[in-house]
């Protein structure tokens, strides 16, 4: 041991200094009390959650609202197990998150120790990669490939589980300059000729649609799809993870496609002759029933995994890369590119005129739909995190996300609780912007200890619940396809969310009719702490349009509107 | 259709649960598998038997493509490639059977590892066909136990598959 040695926790503090971590999401225990040590000196902020799962999604909400990786920590055992949900969510996402986990000491490991479990065994299909470390010297290699691995191609979470021991150990630190990874090469040249073959299609084209996902936000490509689509005046579709990757107001938007999207994003995929596919990947949700989806369409696939080829759906044109390097040089093949008849852009604008999203409003009873659209009056620049169910399909529907990473959503995972803590790792990550929650009354009460943590660490957001005493999407179809057999989905009287808030010391505002929304909006944005609002809101709305599950995307329900 | 795959992978733990644990939870079935290290100790090398049409083996080669461990893969065509296992059969064997029983090892370039007073222990190395084909001739005797490896398979001719540089 020489003078310059270092513990492995201080080795760890450094690694994450030197990978610009400044935020750490977590929650100590038994093995990390060497870590919590070092970390008590150190200048990165710790926040601590009050469950593990909210330390998992509050990095997720950090990564997606910045486009930095998050980090979080857990202890061993029952901390690392409540990360897993966060990390599969995560994975779900494709979003850089790094979990470090602790690990009983390396002697221990595999004997059932206190407070031991096999974290990186349970974890290895949600993680993009994960590592035990057994070796102290193997540290600062590992944590520099995990933020490498997390943050570059198809980002994903990285879970690093580190041994007790490991961390009292102490040894010659070093942090490695570069990466070497001789079977993961995450940069990809574009193909031009691909490229040049795209363009012909899509100039021979006579319906083309743009459908675009979350890759367009991972690869910071907005700006290439705008231009994409104006030179070759084509619609576009943006999925749930891709609600911003387009300008909602443009004429060329069409919204999101699928299950709960537009009608008229859904009928233009239908009668397309060509969908040019940027970093999304045909969900079940998106595509509906899979043999009746698109059926008259070419379909070009651009992105940066090549497991998403043909996974779901056969591909015309296949283009492995990154959306903007891509995106730019198909823009620069098509500049100048002659304009197509007006006929298919005047059918659009049509279906979009007399088939629009609709709801019927009240004045009696507040409409879930009011309220969002309320909230876009008010704070259009606003990120918007959500919950999972009707509230997220409204928020989806109703708020018009005009720039990219201002819309937080569990997509492919679909976990109820994700939206309170990720709009809190987002309000961290990005402390000058208004960060709203547009929460269900369901999804809120699985992580509103929560509260506590806003509470404490002076973090502002605003949790609007739209609270209709229902597990509203379960009992929507319930009601549409089991007869309105209503088992187990009323959760009505469950808390008083206004004292709950204030239980915490935070601000509660009820609101039960339309009038009051506009002033509790006005009255949660000025306040210097986290509000709860309690909308109470139309039990029985449904969100509509709606495919029923395995149905084509144009064989849409949609409700009757009152004139 | 039966595809083999040659798959180059980190030498470190816990690959293999990665590699198997990606074919379980994507559906795809191992036929066979096959691990030990190369000529670099770095790396392992895996050869893997899975059945399926050429979408299902694009989708198991790319997907495989994605583990970070994962070196390279290539599919070796069974007209461009060789490949062997190995199996040790005890079959029943009393005075009156076992020099037939060795009559059909030494056709099949079989040997005859053990000699036990009720059995014997044979070893054959082959290709499948060859394998299946000796098994079923020793059936009638009775087979008491079989032990077979993983099919292991190498390009025909100067192509070669190794990860040092890569």
């Amino acid at each position: 041991m020489t003078d310059t040695s270092i513990s492995g926790a201080k080795a760890l503090i450094a690694c994450l200094r030197n990978e610009g971590v400044d935020t750490i999401f977590g929650y100590p225990g038994g093995v990390l009390l060497p870590l919590y040590d070092e970390l008590y000196d150190s200048d990165i902020r710790h926040i601590l959650v009050r469950h593990e799962q909210g330390a998992a999604h509050a990095a997720d909400g950090y990564a997606r609202a910045t486009g930095k990786v998050g980090v979080c920590l857990a202890t061993s055992g029952p901390g690392a197990t409540n990360l897993v949900t966060g990390i599969a969510n995560a994975y779900m996402d494709s979003v850089p998150i790094v979990a470090i986990t602790g690990q009983v000491p390396t002697p221990m490991i595999g004997n059932d120790a206190f407070q031991e479990a096999d974290i990186t065994g349970i974890t290895l299909p949600i993680t993009k990669h994960n590592y035990l470390i057994k070796n102290i010297n193997d540290l600062p290699w590992v944590v520099k490939e995990a933020f490498y691995i997390a943050s570059t191609g198809r980002p994903g979470p990285v879970l690093i589980d580190l041994p007790k021991d490991i961390t009292t150990e102490e040894f010659e630190f070093e942090y490695p300059k570069r990466v070497y990874l001789r079977g993961y090469h995450p940069d990809i040249a574009v193909d031009n000729d691909r490229v040049k073959r795209a363009a012909s299609m899509i100039r021979e084209s006579k319906r083309p649609v743009i459908y675009a996902g979350g890759g367009v936000i991972i690869s910071n490509a907005a700006s290439e799809l705008l231009k994409l689509a104006e030179t070759i005046m084509a619609p576009v579709t943006t999925t749930l993870l891709g609600i911003g990757a387009f300008p909602g107001t443009h004429q060329l938007a069409l919204g999101m496609p699928g299950m709960h999207g537009t009608k008229y994003a859904n009928y233009a995929i239908q009668e397309s002759d060509l969908l040019i596919t940027v970093g999304a990947r045909f969900d079940d949700r998106v595509t509906g029933k899979i043999d009746a989806f698109a059926p008259h369409a070419k379909v070009i696939h651009i992105d940066i995994d090549p497991a998403e080829i043909g996974k779901n759906i056969r591909v015309d044109l296949p283009i492995i890369g990154n959306a903007g390097p891509v995106m730019q040089s198909l823009g620069s093949h098509l500049q100048g590119m002659q304009t197509r008849s007006q006929e298919w852009l005047a059918k659009i604008a049509a279906w979009k005129k007399e088939q629009p999203l609709q709801y019927n409003r009240s004045e009696n009873v507040i409409k879930p739909q009011q309220v969002v659209q309320e909230f876009y009056d008010a704070c259009p620049d606003a990120i918007i995190v959500t919950e999972v169910g009707q509230n997220q399909m409204w928020a989806a529907q109703y708020f018009k996300f005009e720039s990219p990473r201002t819309f937080i959503t569990s997509g492919g995972l679909g976990t109820m609780g994700y939206g309170f803590p990720a709009a809190m790792g987002a309000k961290v990550g990005c402390p000058d912007k208004t960060v709203i929650d547009i929460a269900g009354d369901g999804s809120f009460q699985m992580m509103s200890q929560e509260l506590a943590t806003v509470a404490k660490n002076d973090i502002k957001v605003i949790v609007a619940i739209l609270n209709n005493g229902n597990l509203g999407m379960v009992r929507q179809w319930q009601q549409l396809f089991f007869d309105e057999r209503y088992s187990y989905t009323n959760i009505a009287d469950s808390v008083d969310f206004v004292k709950l808030a204030e239980a915490y010391g935070l601000i509660g505002i009820r609101v039960d009719e339309p009038s009051g929304i506009s002033s509790a909006i006005s009255e949660a944005l000025a306040a210097d702490r986290t509000v709860v609002i309690d909308f109470v809101v139309d039990p029985m709305e449904n969100v509509f349009p709606m495919v029923p599950a395995g149905a084509a995307i144009n064989e849409i329900l949609d409700l009757e509107v009152a004139s | 259709m039966k595809h083999t795959l040659a798959v180059l992978v980190e030498n470190k733990p816990g690959v293999l649960a990665r590699v198997s644990g990606l074919f379980s939870r994507r559906g795809f079935n191992i036929e066979s598998l096959a691990v030990g290290t190369t000529e670099d100790l770095t790396v392992s090398r895996m050869t893997i038997v899975v059945a399926g049409d050429d979408r299902v083996l694009a989708q198991v080669t790319s997907q495989l493509g994605k583990l970070i461990d994962v070196i390279s893969i290539s599919d070796l065509p069974p007209d461009e490639s060789v490949d062997r296992g190995l199996a040790l059969i005890k079959v029943a064997a009393d005075t009156e059977t076992r020099s037939e029983i060795m009559q059909i090892a030494d056709i099949f370039r079989a040997k005859i590892i053990d000699v036990g007073a009720e059995t014997l222990i044979v070893e054959v190395t082959g290709d499948q066909a060859k394998i299946v084909a000796i098994t079923d001739m020793l059936d009638r005797f009775g087979i008491r136990e079989l032990v077979r490896t993983g099919r292991i398979a190498m390009s025909r001719g100067t192509k070669m598959i190794t990860g040092g540089n890569i």
